[in-house]
């Protein structure tokens, strides 16, 4: 009887595999279980939840202009987790892409605001792009030496790095670059400085596509990131192994934080047309969720990341029809975020429940 | 000279709304949990603190005492951060998610939800809401005599102060003391440093982990509600107040986790926030002034991993988390 009492109520236990139908049962009930709680703040502006769901798709896919806009906002999103997918395989939590994007940025705009009339077209564009990518490596190469150097907290130094950069921006709008005296405002780049379209979106589509090809072969058939992941699992194991772990983790930061940049030069030369200091927007944080979400699987990115974007354009759609406040796509996608992220605990651990029969308990 | 006291009175407001995220967050990362939701724990507690204030106004109408409406929006605000670091809590401590999603994940969401509940009560009391002025002068009035608060010199740097930066220092020292002096202080330091080890001793972990992330939460949240009510002058503003979590959290760095380096840590941070607007060097421009907080804090954080002091480190299972079955 005693020995009883000590089972708890429940008890976990690691589950060894689960077929892949149930598993992806499990992530999308917890994807509709996320929708319908989203349900409870639509509820409280007094309108209909179905109904605003259907302006949110309407308004993010119905027509062809919707849909380019949606894919505009995925489009540094896939690129930004494509991005920080190495770095939380190798377990160094980088949450510094905001700042990365933004330097990316800022280096690209120096060449589309001074250099626009020095060099041909392509050739510019193909300047801002490495240079872009250049200052986001190098940007996040300063957390990664004093990891690898001194171990220094990698995630909240890169965390600081993000402020530092968009505070550069800030001193740039208002100093040096600012366009117009007194306006605050970097001026437009020239036509030479901007991405062309394909399909009605300016043409990083189609780079951050190749790059989702590129990052799973990277990630799951080169040596390099075979390197990665034998440090995210333990890090002694790749010492023991001989691998320079120092080494492997500066070279994975700058390559992390060149696509950050190159994500960065995307926004200004494709969406934006200038800087500034709000340029990253958040999207250095959404798509660290992006990244987990998707297992850190390349070709899951497009799905999750295409998901947030239907709900932020939608959301602008349900705030002008609806007077729903945008917000809420916010408060819609921590919710998903939430349901999705502890949807993982029912796929890895299995309850049991006690047992009224001590032998049943022993299963 | 005037400058100077009034830089500092400055310095001190944006400070208390720092010192409350601050101390919240030490008490949070003391458990072990890298709560980076604080941006969106100080926003609820920014807009449901000012709810609490304001609809408690509308309710009793010119009865509205001040003291009864601070108490309110104290409580409102910490109700609003302790829920959504239940969130959290529950998360990463019941369903073992990764923190620092996690955290993020809580930072989108509650920005939303703040947004979301300041633009809700403007649109649904038609355009603007805004305490009265009586009410408004109590939360930024001091609480000491105007005879104090006039004597020469220290009497502004001193006394001039609202009620909530006094109610941080006591908070700050009660926290020093409870993690010098009492047991559950130390048990609570067990855990954040090895949590395998409290757990062999026989300290419930999980208890120890909610409890110090959903009061923090709390705390935090009222470093939100406290920049609505005086800083914005009881106004929703959300731009005001966006930036200002994360700030907590490199102060907590800075504070080397110790509460009481929070009291002057803040007070010095806010310094560094505002002093573009007070005093102006020709030669440095503002935007480098901002900036002046993380450049500091990432020196410290260098310097200490650099010098590898055990006793100024960060908590040692800061951002892991704890599975029994798995040690």
């Amino acid at each position: 009887m005693s020995e009883e009492k000590k089972t708890p109520f429940i008890r976990l236990a690691r589950r060894s595999a689960m077929d892949r139908r149930r598993m992806w049962i499990i992530r999308v009930s917890s994807i509709v279980f996320a929708l319908i709680l989203g349900f409870i703040p639509i509820l409280l502006t007094g309108s209909n939840p179905l109904e605003a769901y259907g302006v949110i798709i309407q308004g993010s896919l119905s027509r062809p202009v919707y849909i380019r806009q949606t894919v505009k906002i995925a489009i540094p999103l896939l690129g930004c987790a494509l991005a920080i997918a190495p770095c939380f395989k190798m377990k160094f939590w980088n949450i510094g892409a905001e700042g990365q994007i933004t330097m990316g940025a800022v280096a690209a705009t120096y060449f589309a605001l001074y250099w626009y009339d020095r060099v041909p077209h392509v050739m510019l564009l193909v300047i801002m792009a490495l240079t872009g990518a250049a200052a986001g490596g190098l940007w996040a190469l300063i957390p990664a030496f004093f990891k690898a150097k001194w171990n220094t907290n990698e995630t909240l130094f890169t965390l600081m790095m993000n402020y530092i950069a968009i505070g550069i921006v800030a001193w740039l709008q208002g100093g040096p670059w600012e366009g117009r005296k007194g306006s605050q405002l970097i001026p437009m780049f020239n036509d030479a400085a901007r991405l062309p379209d394909v399909l009605g979106v300016h043409c990083g589509w189609i780079m951050v596509l190749i790059l989702v090809v590129l990052m799973h072969i990277y990630m799951t058939k080169t040596k390099q990131g075979y390197e990665i992941a034998v440090i995210g699992d333990s890090a002694n194991t790749a010492r023991y192994a001989g691998m320079n772990v120092g080494y492997i983790i500066m070279r994975t930061m700058f390559i992390s934080g060149a696509i950050s940049g190159f994500v960065g030069f995307m926004i200004v030369s494709g969406a934006n047309y200038t800087l500034y200091s709000g340029v990253a927007n958040g999207v250095g944080f959404t798509s660290i969720t992006v990244a987990w979400l998707s297992q850190l699987n390349s070709f899951a990115m497009i799905f999750i990341s295409m998901m947030l974007a239907v709900l932020q354009k939608g959301a602008n759609t349900l705030q002008t029809r609806m007077d729903v406040p945008a917000s809420i796509s916010s408060i819609i996608t921590g919710i998903l975020l939430f349901c999705m992220l502890s949807c993982e605990f029912f796929i890895n651990y299995r309850l049991i429940f006690r047992k009224r029969q001590d032998t049943e308990a022993a299963e | 000279m005037s400058t100077l006291v009034s830089l500092i009175t400055a310095a001190v407001t944006f400070g208390t709304v720092l010192m409350y995220g601050t101390l919240g967050e030490i008490l949070t990362e003391k458990s072990g949990n890298l709560n980076l939701g604080v941006e969106g724990i100080m926003y609820m507690g920014g807009a449901f603190g000012l709810a609490g204030a304001f609809y408690y106004e509308k309710a009793a109408g010119a009865a509205a005492s001040g003291p009864a409406a601070i108490i309110l929006a104290i409580l409102c605000a910490f109700a609003a951060g302790a829920f959504a670091s239940a969130i959290y809590s529950f998360l990463t401590i019941t369903l073992r998610t990764n923190q620092n999603v996690t955290g993020l994940a809580l930072s989108i969401f509650g920005t939303g939800v703040g947004q979301f509940a300041g633009e809700f009560m403007r649109l649904s009391e038609g355009g603007y809401v805004a305490l009265s002025n009586h009410l408004k002068d109590a939360f930024s009035a001091s609480i000491w005599p105007q005879a104090l608060i006039n004597a020469p010199v220290l009497g502004n740097i001193l006394f001039s102060h609202t009620v909530f930066f006094y109610l941080a220092v006591v908070l700050a020292v009660l926290m020093f003391l409870f993690f010098r002096k009492t047991r559950y202080g130390m048990y609570l330091t067990a855990v954040g440093e090895s949590p395998s080890t409290s757990d062999a001793a026989g300290i419930n972990i999980t208890r120890y982990k909610y409890l110090a992330t959903i009061i923090g939460g709390g705390i935090s949240a009222i470093g939100g509600m406290v920049y609505i009510m005086t800083t914005a002058g009881c106004v929703w503003n959300h731009e005001g107040l966006s930036g200002v979590g994360w700030l907590a959290v490199a102060l907590v760095i800075f504070c080397m986790w110790r509460p009481l380096n929070a009291i002057w840590g803040s007070v010095l941070f806010g310094a560094m926030m505002i002093m573009y607007l007070r005093v102006s060097l020709p030669f440095i421009p503002t935007e480098i002034y901002k900036i002046l907080p993380y450049v500091v804090t990432v020196i410290v954080l260098i310097i200490t991993s650099m010098r590898n002091s055990r006793d100024k480190q960060p908590p040692a299972s800061l951002g892991m988390n704890y599975f029994r079955e798995e040690r």
